[in-house]
């Protein structure tokens, strides 16, 4: 795309993207606050009666950041994903593909739509958390730009996702294969330190654990990494993201020909 | 000094990644205000040559310019000056009509601005329908508001690939007012249609594209005389079995329906037709008749005749 900036353009795909969450706004609310419930029953309740405290910090309030992450996760990968593939399976493709809109345009538009819904479901979780849990968030600086830094990421991601799917089976495969296991391993609802010296070795490998340990982090000032290591690898994601993404606009792959 | 020309195609090519050889070294250069109808069978290239000017897929050789702005280089300037209306109905489901349209010329840069979206619904005759939601509508309607889409940011270029495919008698007549009416306020208008006779009526020059290459371009009117036929059908007052000796040898006259018409077929372009020397003729064999008719192939017939016919004899 040549040079020049079309900011009405990304704030039109931006609009049309909070709109359809608008209209699915009591789904897209409801469900997340029933599940958080329900997650704090389940281990806050009962198996919170058994691990009275992880790192000083009592188990229900230490399952949050977790918790947050994990809808951060999902919801930022499927809003994304959705997004864009949409329009590729109804063909309305063609209208973003001939407006003067250039790829980081678009990207911004559907990311940056994406990710506010994100971060709105994070807050909504986190009021939800504070009704079962006393809550106090040691550095919020720190904890809103993980908060952010994540929903853009994954939301990059499921773009990218978006994107490479075929059908929507594929839409779905990455976030629920892949994804949600590696957040259940990644230490959502415990310290990897509780883990066997073998088994917490194996989930360093595991690149959400240092985003859920960075966010915890930034509650009650305790990790399982270093928050540099969090800091930098999802900086570094975010790169990934974005030079794949400019690869996809560049090379027209599975949008274009 | 002379303005650029709306559209400037030049050699341009489309190899797929399987290899196939989607269009081969198009060459075309389509003026300010003109209606231009690109013919082809399906599968010919049509829509692919469309998809490269509106950015939609990517060539793989030459270049296209639209008001003197290069697709690639000046993609923006490009863009904002060409309307597509697609062949297939790509619509939102959720979102009203006025919405969609809204979106689109937003989309292109331009802020709102409701007095131009109301009068382009109610040219549309979508005005009633503004707040209804897209998937409410019937096929017809869906097609007005891709028209609607693509007219939102006021382009000066605009693509109508098959517009009145599947449409009813009573939108194919108002489509064909609207263009009439945008071509009368300056914009370029390129279309593509399986209907050869809304070619015929709509447009100043015709393209005739066939696997890939672009193989005639010519103004409607010289087209239609130097490729058309014409034919005269002679009724006769008794049948006859078989053409009598005089007539035998005289080129394109055959007997028909079950020998009570006489049809002599003759180039268009034929300054000097025989047809006083067949009558003579025909006096002279006593065969009496009883109606003459005269008419001219069609473009249909026309462009039949070319894609169906070997490269070598085009000329």
């Amino acid at each position: 795309m040549s040079a020049g900036f079309n900011g009405r353009g990304i704030w039109a795909i931006y609009k049309f993207e909070m709109a359809r969450f608008k209209r699915t706004l009591v789904q897209s609310l409801v469900t997340p606050v029933i599940t958080t419930s329900l997650y704090f029953v389940v281990f806050g309740s009962a198996i919170g009666s058994r691990i009275t405290e992880v790192g000083g910090v009592s188990y229900g309030a230490f399952i949050v950041p977790g918790l947050i992450m994990l809808t951060l996760f999902t919801e930022s990968l499927s809003n994304a994903s959705f997004g864009i593939y949409f329009p590729k399976f109804t063909g309305t493709i063609y209208e973003l593909l001939s407006a003067p809109v250039s790829s980081a345009e678009i990207m911004l538009g559907y990311v940056g739509a994406a990710a506010t819904k994100s971060v709105l479901l994070g807050l909504v979780i986190l009021a939800t958390a504070a009704l079962f849990v006393p809550l106090h968030v040691l550095h919020p600086l720190w904890m809103a730009g993980f908060l952010l830094l994540t929903a853009v990421n994954f939301s990059l991601f499921g773009f990218i996702i978006g994107i490479w799917a075929r059908s929507f089976e594929q839409l779905q495969f990455i976030p629920m294969l892949i994804i949600t296991p590696l957040t259940f391993l990644g230490g959502a609802f415990y310290s990897i330190n509780m883990l066997p010296d073998v088994w917490r070795t194996v989930t360093l490998f595991n690149p959400v654990v240092y985003l859920i340990s960075g966010f915890r982090w930034s509650f009650y000032g305790t990790a399982d990494v270093q928050v540099g290591i969090s800091t930098t690898l999802s900086l570094a994601f975010t790169a990934i993201c974005l030079v794949s993404i400019a690869w996809i606009f560049r090379t027209g792959y599975r949008l274009k020909n | 000094m002379t303005s650029a020309p709306a559209l400037e195609i030049s050699g341009l090519g489309k190899t797929y990644a399987g290899g196939l050889q989607a269009l081969r070294d198009v060459s075309l250069r389509i003026d300010s205000g003109e209606i231009f109808a690109l013919l082809g069978p399906n599968g010919a290239g049509k829509t692919t040559l469309i998809n490269i000017v509106c950015g939609i897929v990517t060539g793989t050789a030459g270049t296209v310019t639209a008001g003197g702005h290069d697709i690639v280089r000046e993609s923006r300037a490009a863009r904002r000056l060409i309307g597509l209306v697609p062949q297939e109905l790509h619509t939102d489901a959720f979102e009203s009509v006025w919405a969609t349209v809204n979106f689109s010329r937003e989309l292109f840069g331009l802020r709102p601005d409701t007095a131009v979206v109301e009068k382009l619904l109610r040219t549309l005759s979508l005005w009633e329908k503004r707040k209804d939601r897209i998937m409410t509508l019937s096929g017809g309607m869906k097609r007005r508001v891709m028209i609607a889409k693509a007219l939102a940011h006021e382009p000066k270029i605009l693509f109508l690939d098959e517009p009145t495919a599947g449409v009813d008698v009573e939108l194919r007549r108002d489509m064909w007012q609207l263009v009439r009416g945008l071509r009368a306020q300056g914009v370029t208008i390129i279309l593509t249609t399986h209907y050869i006779d809304e070619a015929e009526e709509m447009a100043d020059r015709v393209g005739v594209i066939n696997k890939g290459e672009l193989i005639l371009v010519e103004e409607k009117h010289t087209l239609m005389r130097k490729l058309g036929r014409r034919e005269l059908t002679v009724q006769l007052q008794q049948s006859l079995s078989i053409l009598p000796a005089s007539l035998a040898g005289v080129p394109g006259l055959t007997l028909q329906a079950s020998g009570a018409q006489l049809r002599y077929v003759f180039e268009s372009h034929d300054e000097n037709t025989d047809i006083p020397d067949l009558l003579q003729k025909l006096a002279a064999s006593n065969i009496g008749y009883k109606d003459l008719h005269t008419g001219q192939s069609s473009l249909e017939d026309i462009f039949v005749d070319l894609v169906h016919r070997p490269v070598e004899s085009r000329q």
